[in-house]
């Protein structure tokens, strides 16, 4: 196979994974009875291209100091978070069955902790991750390491002021193997984020701030995993603003702020998997 | 024994360890205040300074601390915590990251600069976060000591220190212990437990005491969190009454973990608290503002003469 067609099959592989993890995603947030369905379906096709076509890492040694890390900001996405640890190999399957349960083994929380395999730090109060992987990334040069840091934040996270304080730190420091993804899936908790408190123009603020700008629609795998791979800049940091929608896959959920924080009921449920068949 | 502020030490000692590569120094645009510019002088490569974003600060350094490294993040004491519970309480002291969070220029010492600038609520704070371990060095040398004794210990801390040059108190032979206290001079009758500078504040009210024959304990509580219950236990059921000094509010301080202490281990004795009275102060100068409000050497006298009464 050339190379375009190495890309094509994986892009393929990654769609059909992808849907998986949105069956995943609402199954461990239906059996827990609360959760953030929205969030995660968003985030579902960059999550995917992260742990199974882009990121280096070994489930099995989750502290391997080369690995590339990954911070999940916007924190209450852990039904898509959790799922894709799990398929990844950073625990079992039957461990989901404790996830937002009392005394879970291993801390699969509502929102994030460092003591669930596979990830690097708590999060679920938005704005601190960016700061956070910026300083991951700073490590990685202080130790001559080539490992690379994502984080994903949410749009109605970038309304926190904390996130333009990291990008100009990033900017100063020429930080460029920190590459920040914006699921912008155009919804908040409270409102349509524009209503809320409108961040456009975003391309124009981050190029301002002195990043290197991409903007791609995060349902296309194609467009999402090219740009993940996409060499890094010389000096800037990276931002990929992904349009999505939130809810993306189920059409009763898709763009409705009604499902940012809520599981579905059984037969809610039932009618989200045929859609995701 | 030297003479110099806490935040003097801080900075020297950061000199003189910091060839260790685990160790890494942030601070929010106030280097040279915080004399956290010393290590970054020396060792630019292992120092950031986030310029004035304590928050963007604090969680660079809990990132880097996922890595191994050992990160101080350094500010004025007012805005390093003020401006930063959030981002502290998540990203350092849930996550349980290896952050240092030194804050200077603490408690009403720091003077003329006023109210917003005289942080008087960080122990009270910091002392009611799960995970976190509170220092307040009372003199350089303790200083120096204890910012060593940071790089080999694991967890979260909160390390107060202060503007202003205290005499010296220790010198070489001191062993600085995250957890212990010590007994600056074992007395009778009375033992003033104090922090930071009133450690210095209540060695002048012990001058003013012997010339009457009154000669009290004097222990430095310099760890605030965990503190330690068994020399505060002892020294309280041995000298028979209690004053506490620290240069902070009234509420939630020394004085309230004394207290704590006192209770959970049923010791009932006289016990009287010294901060500020659970008020904003004002500008003026150190000397004027302890006086004004209650924490100068003379209040602690005349408290340990009431409680003799």
């Amino acid at each position: 196979m050339n190379t375009a067609q190495t890309v094509e099959t994986q892009v393929s592989e990654l769609r059909q994974i992808a849907k998986e993890i949105r069956r995943k995603s609402l199954e461990i947030i239906h059996r827990a009875g609360s959760g953030h369905p929205g969030g995660s379906l968003s985030a579902a096709d960059i999550m995917t291209a992260l742990y199974f076509g882009v990121m280096r890492y070994d489930s099995k040694n989750p502290k391997d100091p080369n690995r590339d890390r990954f911070v999940m900001s916007k924190g209450h996405a852990t039904g898509v978070f959790y799922s894709v640890l799990s398929r990844a190999g950073y625990f079992a399957d039957e461990d989901l069955v404790s996830y937002r349960k009392i005394g879970s083994k291993l801390n699969l929380s509502g929102h994030p902790h460092p003591k669930t395999p596979g990830v690097e730090i708590a999060t679920g109060s938005l704005g601190q991750g960016l700061s956070v992987a910026h300083g991951i990334a700073l490590a990685a040069r202080l130790d001559n390491s080539d490992y690379k840091v994502y984080v994903l934040m949410g749009d109605g996270e970038l309304q926190e002021g904390q996130v333009w304080e990291a990008a100009m730190s990033a900017s100063k420091f020429n930080t460029n193997n920190l590459i920040a993804i914006v699921d912008f899936n155009k919804v908040a908790q409270d409102n349509i984020t524009k209503d809320l408190k409108d961040i456009e123009p975003l391309e124009d603020k981050w190029r301002s701030f002195g990043w290197d700008v991409q903007r791609i629609d995060g349902h296309d795998m194609n467009q999402v995993y090219k740009a993940l791979t996409l060499p890094l800049d010389e000096t800037k940091p990276r931002v990929i603003i992904a349009d999505t929608i939130k809810g993306k896959g189920v059409s009763f959920m898709e763009g409705k702020t009604s499902w940012h924080g809520v599981a579905p009921s059984d037969e809610d449920y039932e009618k989200a998997l045929k859609e995701l068949a | 024994m030297k003479d110099g502020a806490t935040r003097d030490g801080y900075g020297a000692c950061l000199e003189e360890i910091g060839a260790n590569p685990k160790i890494v120094v942030l601070d929010a645009g106030v280097s040279d205040s915080t004399r956290s510019k010393k290590f970054g002088d020396k060792y630019p490569d292992r120092f950031f300074n986030m310029g004035i974003s304590e928050g963007d600060m604090v969680c660079t350094a809990a990132g880097l601390a996922t890595t191994g490294k050992v990160a101080f993040a350094t500010g004025f004491a007012c805005f390093l915590l003020g401006r930063t519970m959030d981002q502290t309480l998540v990203s350092v002291a849930y996550s349980n990251t290896n952050v240092k969070l030194v804050g200077t220029h603490s408690g009403l010492a720091v003077g003329e600069d006023g109210p917003t600038a005289q942080m008087i609520v960080d122990l009270a704070y910091t002392r009611a976060i799960p995970n976190m371990t509170v220092i307040q060095p009372a003199d350089y040398e303790e200083a120096v000591q204890a910012t060593k004794a940071l790089v080999d210990h694991f967890g979260p801390v909160y390390m107060r220190l202060g503007r202003p040059k205290v005499k010296g108190i220790y010198d070489s032979s001191y062993k600085f212990q995250i957890g212990k206290g010590n007994v600056v001079k074992q007395g009778e009758k009375v033992v003033i437990f104090a922090t930071g500078g009133m450690v210095q504040e209540s060695m002048e009210a012990m001058k003013l005491l012997e010339s009457d024959n009154i000669n009290p304990t004097l222990v430095n509580i310099s760890t605030i969190k965990p503190i330690d219950s068994e020399l505060i236990v002892e020294q309280a059921r041995k000298n028979g009454a209690v004053v506490t000094a620290e240069d902070h509010n009234i509420i939630g301080g020394l004085g309230d973990a004394v207290l704590e202490v006192l209770s959970d281990n049923d010791v009932t004795v006289p016990i009287r608290r010294l901060g500020v009275r659970d008020t904003f102060a004002e500008t003026g100068s150190l000397k004027e503002l302890y006086f004004k409000y209650g924490l100068s050497a003379q209040h602690i006298e005349n408290t340990v003469r009431s409680l003799l009464k």
